[in-house]
């Protein structure tokens, strides 16, 4: 029935291929090349013993055990297979998820035919009416059609997204040619690799206890297949029950496998694509996405008192170059500029910071950072930067001071870059910066003015705020539609004061934060994006002023939720309307801030931490590898010996304790006591091999026997012979 | 010991026998064991080497009324256990007990029989009585079974069935005479004559007392767990076909109970157990093996190095 050449109808020939095809696609391009080395090393290892047991395998055939079709171990496969497979259904493009259902429709189909009855004819009718697996060139042609789809879908077959697509649609197709209980045992093994692959996608605690419940059924299935009548009650138990015994070896392994600083792979998700956040640019709308989103920027841990919302000004990118719609950083001054002066005129308060991976280089800080966390450095703006990309979750402490002056004494080239403007733009907003110049006020009382301004004159705060189509947004905003978010306010404010001779620049960051009652920490989410200005007074240095507060002071007094109308976008998580949302909310989010704290960003400092706590000083990753072998060891002798503790009835009895002592003591001079070797046998043996104590040996073995086969006298006669016999095995000198 | 006047006699008993049995003391002890603990014995060996000699020996060492049934493959039912005949002077039928009505039989070559009478026999030793003609006559007290057979592999023997093995509490071997017994035995008096001038060195009353000790010997809790571990380790281990039945676990502790006994001893050691177990197990047990059956014995002595002693 078959065309294939002889060589691939072996079935060692195909998953020794198989095998040596996938592992490096799925792996290569997640690792650096020396990996990659280990990688292709391995992978000749595989092969090599792939083939060795596929050699094995073919003597071995004769006694491969056929699965009758349609026995509850196929449906737990299923099961199982369904379970793993089922988050990737959402990631891969529709038509493999189509064509992975097909298959085990398919797969269901011919278990189902084979499970109907026999009512009349023989098994060739049977096959007749029925679904079939597909023959095996039709198989083939499926496996290299999936493969090529899968290449024009993504343009390559290497990386994690063509790599689990080609496992999942191979896996389903593995499920058509499932005849033999080591096909089976390969799947049982595919459905554990899938697992793994769950994690390179999702770390959370929903996706770890789905993986849970998917290994435990994967084991339960793996037991099944090696029993004859497998009943689900009991396999899954005795699965649930290896679990639980894995359980401390796995809790070692947490704590002292030695964490590499930095991830072990680099996920796949270079540049953050899809991740919503603070950018490097600010333009009218991009705050305004960010407030659909209820994604956690990070959280906060005060160990003191919470700061007032109205100062939970928390300090990301600062914008100096404009260009008409967009800020951006800016070249770097080309003069000299004075380094960050900070004076903190109130006492700092001290936060611990959790930042969700944003893929840039800054850490979001209280204004005004007092103190730079370890491994930090910070701009010449008082933006605190990381050494490179925050691509996992980070911890840092910092400090800030509430009340401060900085850089009092500021640079020429930076009060020039503060004072850049687009030429030619915004007329009318010119204007009136002359006008303001021409009144000849004070900065501050210039700032006071403006803000005046936009509290006197109808302007709005919207998260969806018009379209500024015209070339002048400034004007536009300012003069026509006066609807906007903060960074139509932080902007077109930091545009004027530049106008009007006041050096200025945006800040952009996060204002508030919700507190989660359940966890005691403050979770600042995407939507709490916020944009403010500083501008540069001679004499107090940089000033926080922020124009949205002018213009809605709820947005900082109450948070986002608050001053935003009703019928505007708002994630219901941040708006908080719900009360059952809200508080299941809070206590979702204390879980998995939990989760994240002590499982996910268990990292090197923090296990040197914990090892430290404990009283062990685990410097580096030697000390840590002896720690984890002993640990490993420690947990498996504590299990073995709560396997054996029913192997050693009687322990605790002391008569058997004082002759196991005297058992041990001859052992030591020689004379072992078989097992089997009754007291008194025993007794004439070794008093035979050590004559020089064979006086006190026949003693202890009848006080012995007397005690444990003779009928018993008084209580107290009893335990008086029994410190007897103690006595005379302590006394016994070998 | 409450009344240790019996034993002495026991002892006589087993030198006496000893005279006739040359160098087969264990072999001896054990037969007496057996029978202290109220149960049949089983003689398994070739022929010639002394099975009927010892089974006639004990018969008279112990003053028991002695019959012997030579075992036949024409031998009926009614052969061992008597028959009714018409007198023709009373005009009445009159019952003519047969060699079962005796304290202790000999039954020669059992496994020569058909298993119908077989198990005449056998349902005999295991009820005490026998139904002839639809009545039930009591069997005395004691009542013994020495059976000898000879190795199945024998031409013209019928094997007892493993049921009818488990009414004998203990098979034993003889097995050749050493050098030295066999001399002894060559230069020495017929052994018929001198069966003929045993004397009796105990009387019944004397045996049965001792049998009621037998049931008195103390066995401790420990002592207990050790026959049940034997008995389990049986039960699991895969190299035995079937695990010990709890009859045999019975017959194992009153066999090292008798064992103690004779040992002067009111209290079971682990050791007696380990005495009596290979005639007690050997012929229950039976073990494959991938060259073949494995002897009884074999088993036993394996399954007494496997459990511990608790």
């Amino acid at each position: 029935m078959s065309r294939l050449p002889p060589a691939l109808q072996r079935p060692w020939v195909r998953e020794a291929l198989w095998c040596a095809l996938i592992a490096p696609m799925v792996a290569a391009p997640l690792l650096g090349a020396a990996p990659r080395l280990l990688l292709a090393l391995g992978s000749a290892l595989a092969f090599w013993r792939a083939y060795v047991i596929g050699r094995r395998a073919m003597h071995a055939r004769q006694h491969d055990v056929a699965l009758p079709l349609g026995s509850q171990s196929n449906w737990m496969l299923l099961a199982s297979l369904a379970l793993v497979l089922a988050p990737h259904a959402l990631r891969l493009p529709a038509w493999l998820t189509v064509l992975v259902v097909l298959f085990i429709g398919w797969r269901i189909a011919v278990m189902r035919t084979a499970m109907r009855p026999l009512t009349r004819g023989t098994s060739r009718s049977l096959f007749r009416g029925g679904v079939r697996p597909p023959p095996r060139a039709l198989l083939v042609a499926m496996v290299s059609a999936a493969s090529v789809g899968v290449f024009l879908q993504y343009g390559t077959l290497f990386g994690r997204e063509p790599g689990v697509a080609l496992l999942s649609i191979m896996i389903a197709m593995k499920l058509l040619e499932l005849q033999s209980r080591r096909d089976a045992t390969v799947l049982v093994f595919l459905a554990y690799f899938l697992v793994i692959t769950n994690f390179l996608y999702s770390q959370t605690l929903p996706t770890a206890l789905l993986m849970l419940a998917a290994v435990w059924l994967i084991t339960a299935t793996m037991i099944g297949f090696h029993q004859r009548d497998p009943r689900f009650r009991q396999t899954t138990f005795l699965a649930a029950q290896l679990l639980v015994q894995a359980v401390p070896l796995m809790i070692v392994l947490f704590v002292f496998f030695p964490r590499l600083p930095g991830p072990l792979w680099g996920l796949p998700r270079d540049g953050g694509q899809g991740v919503t956040g603070l950018s490097d640019s600010m333009s009218p709308g991009s705050f305004g996405q960010l407030s659909a989103s209820a994604d956690v920027a990070f959280r906060v841990e005060f160990p003191g008192a919470m700061p007032r919302p109205v100062d939970l000004y928390w300090r990301g990118p600062v914008f100096w170059q404009f260009d008409g719609r967009i800020w951006t950083i800016g070249s770097a001054p080309s003069g000299p500029t004075a380094p960050p002066v900070i004076r903190a005129i109130s006492e700092p308060i001290a936060y611990t910071v959790t930042l969700e991976p944003h893929f840039e280089r800054w850490l979001l800080a209280l204004d005004m950072p007092s103190a730079l966390p370890p491994e930090t450095r910070m701009s010449g703006e008082f933006v605190l930067l990381a050494n490179g990309q925050v691509r996992t979750r980070v911890r840092y402490e910092g400090r800030a001071a509430l009340d401060y002056r900085v850089n009092e004494n500021e640079s020429e080239a930076n009060l020039r870059r503060a004072l850049q403007l687009p030429a030619g733009l915004n007329p009318r907003t010119l204007a009136l910066a002359a006008e303001l110049r021409a009144a000849g006020l004070a900065p501050e009382r210039m700032v006071e003015q403006v803000l005046d301004r936009f509290r006197r004159e109808p302007f709005f705060y919207t998260t969806n705020p018009p379209l500024l189509d015209s070339k002048h947004t400034i004007d536009q905003f300012l003069f026509e539609s006066r609807r906007g978010f903060c960074e139509h306010y932080a902007s077109a404010f930091t545009f004027l004061m530049r106008a009007a001779g006041v050096p200025a620049r945006v800040v952009t960051g996060y204002q508030g934060g919700v507190v989660n009652p359940v966890g005691n920490y403050l979770v600042v989410r995407q939507a709490e994006a916020h944009a403010w200005s500083e501008v540069w007074i001679a004499g107090r240095g940089w000033v926080r002023v922020d124009p949205t507060a002018a213009v809605s002071p709820l947005r900082v007094e109450s948070g986002i939720a608050a001053s935003i109308a009703q019928d505007d976008p708002l994630p219901l998580l941040v708006r908080g309307s719900v009360p059952m949302l809200s508080r299941a909310g809070f206590a979702m989010d204390a879980v998995a801030n939990a989760w994240n704290q002590w499982i996910l960003s268990y990292n090197t400092q923090r296990q040197q931490q914990l090892l430290r706590n404990l009283g062990l000083d685990a410097s580096d990753w030697k000390t840590l590898s002896v720690m984890l072998l002993a640990g490993a060891c420690a947990a498996t002798l504590l299990a073995a010996l709560f396997a054996l503790r029913s192997l050693l009835p009687g322990r605790r009895d002391p008569v058997v304790r004082a002759w196991e002592r005297l058992c041990r003591k001859l052992a030591q001079t020689g004379v072992v006591r078989a097992p089997g070797e009754g007291p008194s046998a025993f007794a004439r043996r070794a008093a035979a091999a050590r004559p020089d104590l064979a006086a006190g040996i026949g003693e202890i073995a009848a006080c012995y026997v007397r005690l444990r086969y003779q009928p018993p006298g008084s209580d107290a006669a009893a335990s008086a012979a029994t410190a007897d016999l103690q006595r005379r095995v302590r006394m016994l000198k070998t | 010991m409450n009344d240790p006047t019996f034993l002495p006699s026991i002892h006589r008993v087993i030198d006496q026998v000893g005279t006739v049995i040359l160098g087969k003391r264990p072999q001896v002890r054990l037969a007496i064991a057996c029978l202290l603990a109220r149960g049949h014995l089983l003689i398994e060996d070739l022929p010639g080497v002394g099975k009927t000699t010892l089974a006639h020996a004990i018969a008279k060492s112990l003053g028991l009324d002695f019959q012997r049934v030579q075992f036949t493959s024409d031998l009926l039912p009614n052969d061992i256990l008597g028959v009714s005949v018409f007198d023709m002077a009373a005009k009445t039928f009159a019952f003519h007990p047969g060699p079962i009505f005796a304290q202790l039989i000999l039954a020669d070559e059992i496994n020569r029989a058909t298993p119908k009478t077989q198990s005449a026999l056998l349902e005999a030793m295991e009820e005490h009585q026998v139904t002839i003609e639809g009545t039930t006559r009591r069997l005395p007290e004691p009542f013994f079974v020495i059976a000898t057979q000879n190795p199945s592999h024998q031409l013209g023997t019928f094997d007892l069935p493993e049921s009818q093995l488990d009414r004998f509490l203990m098979r034993i071997r003889l097995g050749y005479p050493d050098a030295e017994a066999e001399r002894a035995l060559l230069a020495g008096a017929a052994r018929r004559t001198m069966i003929d001038d045993l004397p009796a060195c105990m009387d019944v009353a004397g045996l049965v007392r001792l049998q009621a000790h037998v049931r008195e010997v103390f066995a401790s809790p420990a002592l207990i767990d050790y026959v049940q571990a034997l008995l389990a380790h049986t039960r699991r281990s895969t190299h035995l076909g079937s695990g010990l039945s709890p009859r045999a676990g019975l017959a194992l502790l009153n066999g090292a109970r008798a064992w103690a006994l004779i040992d002067g001893r009111n209290h079971v050691e682990p050791e007696d157990v380990q005495a009596v177990l290979p005639s007690v197990a050997g012929h229950r047990l039976h073990g494959q093996a991938a060259g073949g059956a494995i002897p009884g014995h074999e088993l036993a002595e394996r399954l007494l190095a496997e459990v511990a002693v608790p």
